[in-house]
């Protein structure tokens, strides 16, 4: 990607403080009368990674969809790059490519004209589009199925087209919507690679996801919503500190009756052959080891229990009522 | 707006007009051969075989007679129908929101999906027009009122075809106005009789169709022939344009139909 160096220059120029994106006490709610966002107030740097993490249902497509002006917000402001969505409409959408939860191309049309009848809209000339075509299809590994119809291609290649379709006109803002839902592993873990490339060019980029893996391996700086509120907006870093334990499971090879004490691992009988480990963050792993091993308990497999963010996640979006409850029964 | 940004909304325009083209042309089995085929038979049973029978309207052969409002009916239909499916299916598919995602004005939009079914009509016209030579001398009584009121009418439909297309929710939305209105306004607006034949009272009924005016007028552009005034029906028409455009830009600004 060698295309990004203009846009970067003026960014630089105007001084790195205009955000990237800025959301101020957005509220929507659809004409069923069900609110769906309820004053979202989110910062993202420009220049960053961002993942905008939530459940179904969450809100995640509807702020996507007002700050790309496929949906009309109730109240609020939403500027771009400093261009507010209200008076310079034009600007924030030259700013912004999306890629959407859903497949929104004509499937009866060729995939090479699906990219360059995209350039063709924000202006560009037939001949430049067709060299920004080869170049980004080409980099997603789809400029060989050009002349096919895009129907005939498979789920992630068509997220691919929709990726080079957002890129064309070179936004400064990638906004990407569940990008990798329905996508297998393996072209997940090249799409992440792609999209940190992007990213290191200097091209801000925001994706919502409920798939935890995701954001953390790849964004640096996370928000997260639940039912139409923002519940946290911070560094992915200073999220994940938040946590202090880590609860792994272990198969024990013959059941215990006693299980040993220590102050900053807490262990707990499940089964006769289950046991879970809480062990406090800073305390190594070998300290639980060492004390299996002095009680002759034998560990025939090991496993982590949850995915430390998705951990944080449940702690974060469940009612207050139940989360005390839960804590309670865990006590 | 800047210049650069008028050579980007022209490069916009481009891309949408060809690309409206490009999808009639695709399917032109479905799109411009059918309405071939039945002016084909029109031209055959009504000026052929009835025609003979009927004689003289308005002091022409009947088939003379009925080939200009049969071209008419062609384009007005097929003007129509392309707007209102390619907007529909766009819709349908979502690929309406690669334009609305874009910098691309909504005046553009209409214009762009308005230039294609204008394009559909002319294609349609001048093919059915090429298969009227086999029944009909063509003769051409004024080259400038034939074409401008060829493709001032076939605007108006491509305009009305997308104000349905807006508020169209299903399939079926997009086939009941042509068949319950544009098809019978066309059939009365003096396709196949002159309304001189009518008595008073539906003389003046027939009057409030605009498209009779259409019609009469490009008859008169061919054979020099009207029951009507030809400023008023330029009026009419161009008044058509206007209502439909800002009424189609005020529904686009709202986002009547395409955002929630
Ligand atoms: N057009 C609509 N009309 C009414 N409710 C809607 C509409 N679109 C979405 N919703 C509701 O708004 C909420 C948020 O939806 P969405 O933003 O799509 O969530 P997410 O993308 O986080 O899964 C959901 O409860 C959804 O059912
Ligand atoms: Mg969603």
């Amino acid at each position: 990607m060698r295309h990004t160096g203009i846009a970067q220059e003026k960014d630089k120029d105007q001084g790195m403080m205009t955000a990237a994106l800025e959301i101020r006490g957005l509220h929507k709610t659809y004409r069923n009368g069900f609110e769906a966002l309820k004053g979202i107030d989110l910062t993202v740097a420009p220049g960053s990674f961002f993942a905008l993490l939530g459940p179904n249902g969450a809100g995640k497509s509807t702020t996507i969809g007002i700050v790309t002006s496929l949906i009309n917000k109730t109240s609020g402001s939403v500027r771009v790059f400093g261009h507010d969505l209200d008076r310079d409409l034009q600007e924030v959408k030259r700013s912004i490519g999306l890629v959407p939860q859903e497949f929104n191309f004509n499937t009866f049309e060729p995939v090479g004209e699906i990219v360059v009848n995209q350039a063709g809209y924000y202006g560009i000339p037939r001949r430049e589009a067709w060299r920004r075509a080869q170049h980004y299809l080409g980099e997603l590994g789809l400029w060989d199925k050009r002349k096919d119809m895009a129907r005939t291609l498979s789920g992630g290649m068509k997220r691919r087209l929709m990726i080079a379709r957002a890129l064309v006109h070179e936004p400064r803002l990638l906004i990407l919507d569940e990008p990798t839902a329905g996508v297998d592993i393996e072209l997940r873990r090249s799409m992440w690679d792609f999209l940190r490339n992007i990213n290191c060019d200097g091209r801000s980029i925001i994706l919502t996801t409920h798939y935890l893996e995701e954001a953390e391996r790849l964004c640096r700086n996370i928000a997260i919503i639940d039912r139409g509120r923002i519940v946290e907006n911070t560094t992915m870093k200073s999220l994940l500190t938040k946590l202090d334990t880590e609860t792994v499971v272990l198969d024990l090879l013959a059941p215990v009756q006693q299980l040993p004490v220590h102050d900053s691992i807490v262990l707990r009988g499940i089964d006769e052959l289950t046991v879970e480990a809480d062990i406090h963050r800073g305390e190594s792993l070998n300290t639980l080891f060492h004390l299996l091993d002095k009680e002759k308990i034998q560990v025939q497999s090991m496993r982590n229990k949850t995915n430390r963010l998705e951990e944080l996640f449940i702690r974060m979006t469940q009612a207050p009522k139940t989360r005390g409850r839960d804590m309670q029964t865990s006590q | 707006m800047t210049p650069l940004h008028l050579h980007e909304h022209w490069t916009a325009l481009r891309t949408i007009v060809t690309k409206e083209v490009l999808r009639f042309a695709r399917i032109w089995v479905q799109t411009v051969l059918p309405p071939v085929v039945t002016m084909a038979l029109y031209f055959i049973i009504f000026g052929g075989l009835i025609g003979s029978r009927i004689g003289e309207m308005d002091g022409y052969r009947y088939m003379d007679f009925i080939v200009p409002g049969l071209i008419m009916l062609a384009v007005i239909t097929n003007s129509y129908a392309n707007v209102v499916s390619s907007f529909f299916s766009s819709k349908f598919q979502r690929h309406i929101e690669e334009l609305l995602v874009s910098p691309v004005p909504n005046s553009l939009i209409i214009l762009g999906f308005v230039g294609g079914g204008v394009a559909r009509g002319l294609t349609v016209g001048v093919a059915v027009t090429l298969v009227s030579l086999f029944f009909s001398p063509l003769s051409v009584h004024s080259i400038p009122v034939t074409l401008s009121v060829v493709v001032m009418t076939s605007i108006v439909f491509a305009l009305a075809g997308l104000i349905n297309g807006v508020f169209a929710r299903s399939f079926d939305d997009i086939s009941i106005m042509p068949t319950f209105v544009l098809t019978p306004l066309t059939y009365l607006g003096g396709v196949f009789y002159s309304v001189s034949l009518l008595p008073g009272f539906w003389q003046d009924v027939s009057k409030l169709n605009p498209i009779l005016y259409m019609v009469n007028t490009f008859r008169y552009g061919l054979l020099g022939t009207t029951d009507l005034s030809l400023w008023v029906s330029y009026a009419i028409i161009i008044a058509f344009i206007v209502g439909l455009y800002v009424f189609a830009l005020n529904l686009l600004n709202r986002g009547v139909g395409v955002r929630t």
